[in-house]
């Protein structure tokens, strides 16, 4: 038995009842000790990952309450059963701040009452919506339009000689996604930063229960369009595994290829993006230009730039020959020559590095606290890497290096990217020799009724949970995505304290986290 | 620095000149100005992009359209911060309901003609997120479209083959 699984039984005792074979083990306790059981994790170094609720009236049930936790490479989820009349569960806020939005959320989209919670505002839910409008409830008409009411949401209020205040967005001045920021600053130095997101919700989860196991694939591989390889294959790991199909090896090595595809362009971007927050033009454009030869390769060997759409349940949709392989090589070749060049250059650069180093800092001790996961993390001392602690084939057999290092500022953000790039061109090459011969998919076998699915794997930005409900009947009862974002947000909040407004950009393009996969 | 400079001399220009067509895959509704207007807007068309619910993959290619290898900059395609000085609202959907109000609000702000163009599935019809309580589908429920380019995401040579339709 794991080190979480231990300690919570030895506690608990027969009062946590484990289900037994589904992976990661999932304990049931009473509702009114679901708290205990965060207290418990918490003392053996367990962070909190996720934490949401089902309506499962249609199974002839109420509401459950779930929580997910990690510890090295130890998934464990804790299960509390709630009557429909009496939607209640003691909020895990005290154990655990990531809590908070996870728990203002579930009252917001289901109506379920986190007790002791003490921040009572919506999350995601704005103040024009009906009170009584709870999206995840069964009882929930989708097609129907919502009305408007009138409401208002209470700012965090800083007052002084001094202070003002910079409201920005939801429109923002780049081509970026929406969201509201909200500082109070005493001359140039922020004092505190509110966000205010929730601005693309499309009502991504309930979206999905309208769905087959099927087409599904195509929404989670929409839930953030940049990170469309990962969400999909996150999705249908969790299917795979509530169903037992059997995906060929094939099939997992071209998705580890997709997968390092997407991180190696995505991360090209940003360091571009970084640097040109501080006015290192160049940077944008050498990298960009990096990043293009890699879409349009996309393009050429997969038939889409951001490999939209290859995985489905099963496998995948694309296969690579020779010629593609040596493609690749020499894409890899040209990527390899230019962007050490450009890293020199990044290096050397001390007007560059006077804006990078020391800024937007988020200590190892918030950054654990606020159970951060990805790059944000692993620059902030945590070494946490689905690829490399819960690791699923191939990567079980290829050699991961998850970079981490310590000073959590954005300069830390950006070489973790470095590295991580330079890491996963050598992944690539291992893959393209290793690859094992066969086929690409795979049928899987019908969804049983009151089946549960999770996968936990490690996208570009971090670690991305999938957990899937099946109904009594077979069908998508509940689908919950938690990507990276809906964790690091916070911490972006956190890192700015001190910093000057001039800096907030540098420190947002360093966390870069999205809004579409935070909002749902 | 002269690393810098070396690097951008062996880069050279990199700018795909690739021929812009008339694409039909690109519905036009109600584009028509004088050929005086047309012919400023040639040479300098302003933009302001606005996200009004999309999951990001738009903009990714948005983004890209201003790389050195699409250089929108060439064709006098130029990005602002403010759309009080756009000539051109690029929007992508599905018009979330939480954004409705902000899209309006940006729409008010540009400038007549107030040439709106609809890009991505989801900005054209609402695409996978279709129409619920949170998405009001197409961009066109909320605010007139004038040229639609549909794709998921369109590429960068699609959304420049959109704006030649301005120009055509």
């Amino acid at each position: 038995m794991k080190r979480l699984a231990k300690a919570l039984k030895a506690e608990f005792g027969d009062n946590a009842k484990s289900d037994g074979n589904t992976n990661p083990v999932t304990f049931t306790v009473a509702v009114e000790r679901f708290a205990d059981a965060a207290k418990t994790l918490k003392e053996s170094s367990a962070s909190l990952c996720a934490e949401w609720t089902t309506d499962d009236t249609n199974s002839g049930r109420g509401f459950s309450v779930y929580a997910c936790y990690r510890e090295g490479s130890e998934y464990l989820i804790i299960k509390a059963e709630m009557s429909y009349d009496k939607p209640e569960f003691p909020s895990l806020v005290n154990h655990f701040v990531p809590a908070n939005r996870f728990e203002r959320q579930i009252r917001s989209l289901m109506g379920v009452i986190p007790r002791g919670l003490p921040d009572s505002r919506p999350w995601i839910k704005f103040e024009d919506w009906p009170e009584d409008a709870w999206p995840l409830r069964k009882s929930f008409d989708v097609s129907r339009a919502m009305a408007r009411c009138e409401g208002q949401y209470a700012w965090i209020k800083a007052e002084g000689e001094g202070v003002y205040e910079i409201p920005v967005g939801p429109v923002h001045a780049g081509i970026i996604e929406p969201g509201h920021f909200r500082f109070q600053a005493v001359g140039e130095t922020i004092i505190n930063l509110e966000e205010r997101l929730g601005y693309v919700h499309k009502g991504i989860e309930k979206r999905f229960e309208s769905m087959t196991w099927e087409t599904a694939v195509k929404l989670a591989g929409r839930v953030s369009g940049d990170t469309t390889v990962a969400h999909s294959l996150a999705y249908c790991m969790a299917l795979e595994s509530m169903t037992h199909c059997r995906v060929p090896d094939r099939a997992k090595w071209l998705r580890a290829l997709f997968l390092e595809r997407e991180r190696i362009a995505n991360h090209l971007g940003d360091i571009g993006a970084i640097c040109n927050d501080a006015a290192f033009a160049f940077m944008l454009y050498q990298c960009s230009r990096l990043k293009e030869t890699m879409l349009s390769n996309n393009l050429k060997l997969f038939g889409h730039r951001f490999i939209m759409d290859r995985i489905i349940p099963g496998g995948v949709t694309a296969d690579i020959d020779g010629n593609a392989k040596k493609e690749i090589l020499s894409e890899m070749d040209f990527i390899k020559k230019n962007f050490d060049k450009l890293v020199r250059i990044y290096e050397e650069s001390s007007s560059l590095e006077d804006r990078v180093r020391n800024t937007g800092i988020l200590s190892s001790e918030l950054a654990r606290e606020l159970c951060v996961v990805g790059v944000v993390a692993r620059a902030s001392g945590l070494n946490v890497d689905c690829r490399v602690y819960n690791h699923f084939s191939p990567y079980d057999t290829l050699d991961v290096d998850a970079p981490v290092l310590a000073a959590g500022d954005v300069h830390a953000r950006i070489w973790v990217r470095i590295v991580e790039i330079r890491s996963s061109m050598r992944l690539l090459r291992n893959i393209l020799r290793d690859i094992p011969a066969g086929g690409i998919d795979a049928a899987c076998n019908a969804v049983l009724p009151d089946s549960t699915g999770f996968a936990a794997i490690e996208g570009w930005r971090g670690e991305i949970i999938y957990w899937l409900q099946s109904g009594n009947r077979g069908e998508i009862n509940r689908c919950m995505v938690r990507d990276p974002s809906s964790v690091n947000w916070l911490a972006l909040e956190k890192a700015i304290h001190g910093n000057i407004v001039p800096d907030f950009p540098l420190c947002n393009k360093s966390f870069n986290q999205s809004y579409s996969g935070h909002d749902l | 620095m002269i690393r810098i400079l070396r690097q951008m001399f062996r880069t050279g220009i990199v700018t795909d000149r690739s021929p812009q067509v008339d694409d039909p895959k690109i519905r036009v509704v109600g584009l028509e100005f004088e050929n005086s207007v047309r012919k400023r807007f040639r040479r300098s068309l302003t933009v302001r992009a606005v996200d009004a619910g999309s999951c990001n993959g738009c903009e990714l290619e948005i983004h890209a359209m201003n790389n050195p290898v699409y250089d929108c900059e060439r064709l006098g395609i130029h990005f602002t911060a403010s759309p009080r000085f756009a000539d051109v609202l690029l929007v992508t959907g599905p018009v979330s309901r939480n954004m409705e109000a902000a899209l309006r609000r940006t729409y008010d702000a540009v400038a007549s003609p107030k040439i709106v163009i609809a890009v991505g599935d989801c900005g054209c019809n609402g695409g996978i997120f279709a129409e619920t309580y949170a998405s009001l589908g197409g961009v066109d429920k909320v605010i007139p479209v004038n040229v639609y380019i549909p794709g998921c995401p369109p590429t960068p040579a699609d959304i420049l083959n959109g704006f030649y339709k301005i120009f055509l």
